[in-house]
């Protein structure tokens, strides 16, 4: 049996563990909070550009642009959302296994595909694995404004309409709940089917409607990307925090293991001295 | 009903909400006055200044790059990637800005791109710190 003084040591940094988790779940939860506010905040101008387009959509028949129409898919853009930092359960192990088993599936060579990966965890991993990552991204804040992303995501609308890729998807964990997140594969580019709605308004255009759809499109991919990051940063810091509640409750369990053992070797150690006293007593008389 | 409900929303949130007597925005193709009443249209914006002029006198001036605008009869709705109202415009960030686009279009080697892009962001300096001067 081991030491009082080992187990009394294991108590103390089990101890000290469970305030850093639980410490990490407060500071988690808070930034889940902020992340929610920033995804509800940005819905509104999602919503309208949505409306307007539509609306365009709906008004002109028969309204072409190199974003709508599927071409041969030579070459696919993958765009990876992963964390900076780890410690957060299986947020990055799901969405890497996915997209790892996609490019397996699906490409024969590393040319059919580039990755732009958002996330030192993903860099990391496709580096280990000698798969190429086109262009990365981390270091992202935890509260990620439309101008810090636009880099990247101008980068790769403008692959598309460049034609250096032929369909752009997006690998990222949605937020469904504060414990359980989902694994999505989207295509984003072509934008295929936008809803048409007869809108009740006919609009102006100044100038045409080709040019305006010209200039809309590209912001609404744009659009749906940044959506997709916000909601990914959401899942990010639920998963997080779920897993630090988890590792907060194991700590408990732990100790609670611990304390008992040591209040056994502890018992033990009594029972033994007085059984020493009391023997030595007896060999006296 | 003699006011347009104007909406300036960007990525990260609402920019503006409120009424206002009269718009003046600068679109691709030149300066638009939005009045009430006006036929619903759309527009994209340029890198710009918008002038919200108030039924009692006042103005509201905000920068914004890029985007657009949807008129409709009694609302005004501006989408744009950023927006900032004059009075949270950070000054020495855009003139530190201006500096920075300005050398950076003094070197021949840039590619077409990267050109466009810092002409892009000295444009958008520009833009923020002419605000200073029209308040004045």
């Amino acid at each position: 049996m081991a030491s009082l003084r080992e187990i009394q040591t294991r108590i103390t940094s089990t101890q000290s563990t469970k305030q850093i988790t639980k410490a990490m779940n407060m500071v988690s939860a808070s930034k889940l909070n902020r992340a929610q506010g920033n995804n509800a905040n940005f819905k509104p101008y999602m919503d309208k550009l949505q409306e307007v387009i539509s609306s365009i959509a709906g008004g002109t028949s028969g309204a072409t642009h190199p974003m709508l129409q599927v071409r041969p898919v030579k070459r696919t853009g993958y765009i990876v959302i992963t964390s900076d930092r780890g410690l957060a359960g299986g947020y990055n192990a799901s969405v890497l296994r996915d997209v790892y088993r996609e490019l397996k599936d699906k490409h024969t060579s590393t040319d059919e595909y580039r990755l732009y990966v958002i996330g030192k965890v993903g860099v990391q991993f496709f580096k280990s694995r000698n798969i190429p990552v086109y262009s990365a991204m981390t270091g992202l804040n935890d509260q990620p404004t439309f101008v810090e992303v636009a880099e990247i995501v101008k980068q790769t609308v403008g692959a598309f309409s460049e034609s250096e890729i032929d369909e752009l998807k997006l690998c990222y964990n949605s937020f469904i709940s504060v414990i359980s997140q989902e694994v999505k594969i989207q295509q984003l580019l072509p934008l295929g089917n936008i809803e048409q709605s007869a809108s009740d308004i006919m609009y102006e255009y100044e100038p045409e409607e080709e040019t305006i759809l010209a200039a809309l499109l590209p912001r609404y991919a744009e659009g749906l990307i940044y959506g997709a990051l916000l909601d990914a940063k959401v899942s990010e810091h639920a998963a997080r925090m779920t897993a630090m509640s988890n590792a907060t409750d194991n700590a408990d369990e732990l100790i609670r293991g611990l304390k008992l053992k040591f209040n056994r070797a502890r018992q033990a150690a009594i029972t033994q001295e007085i059984t020493e006293i009391v023997g030595g007593a007896a060999a006296l008389e | 009903m003699n006011t347009l409900h104007v909406n300036v929303v960007t990525p990260d949130g609402a920019a503006y909400e409120g009424d206002a007597r009269m718009v003046i925005a600068k679109a691709a193709t030149g300066e638009l006055g939005i009045l009430p009443k006006h036929v619903p249209m759309v527009t994209p914006l340029d890198v710009s200044v918008l002038k919200l002029r108030h039924e009692d006198g006042g103005r509201t001036l905000i920068a914004i790059s890029g985007g657009f605008m949807e008129v409709r009869p009694d609302t005004v709705t501006i989408l744009a990637e950023t927006a900032e109202l004059a009075d949270k415009i950070d000054y020495d960030r855009a003139s530190a800005a201006k500096v920075r686009a300005e050398r950076r279009l003094q070197d021949t080697k840039l590619s077409e791109r990267e050109f466009r892009r810092a002409e892009l962001a000295l444009k958008k300096a520009i833009n923020r710190l002419s605000i200073r001067d029209m308040n004045d």
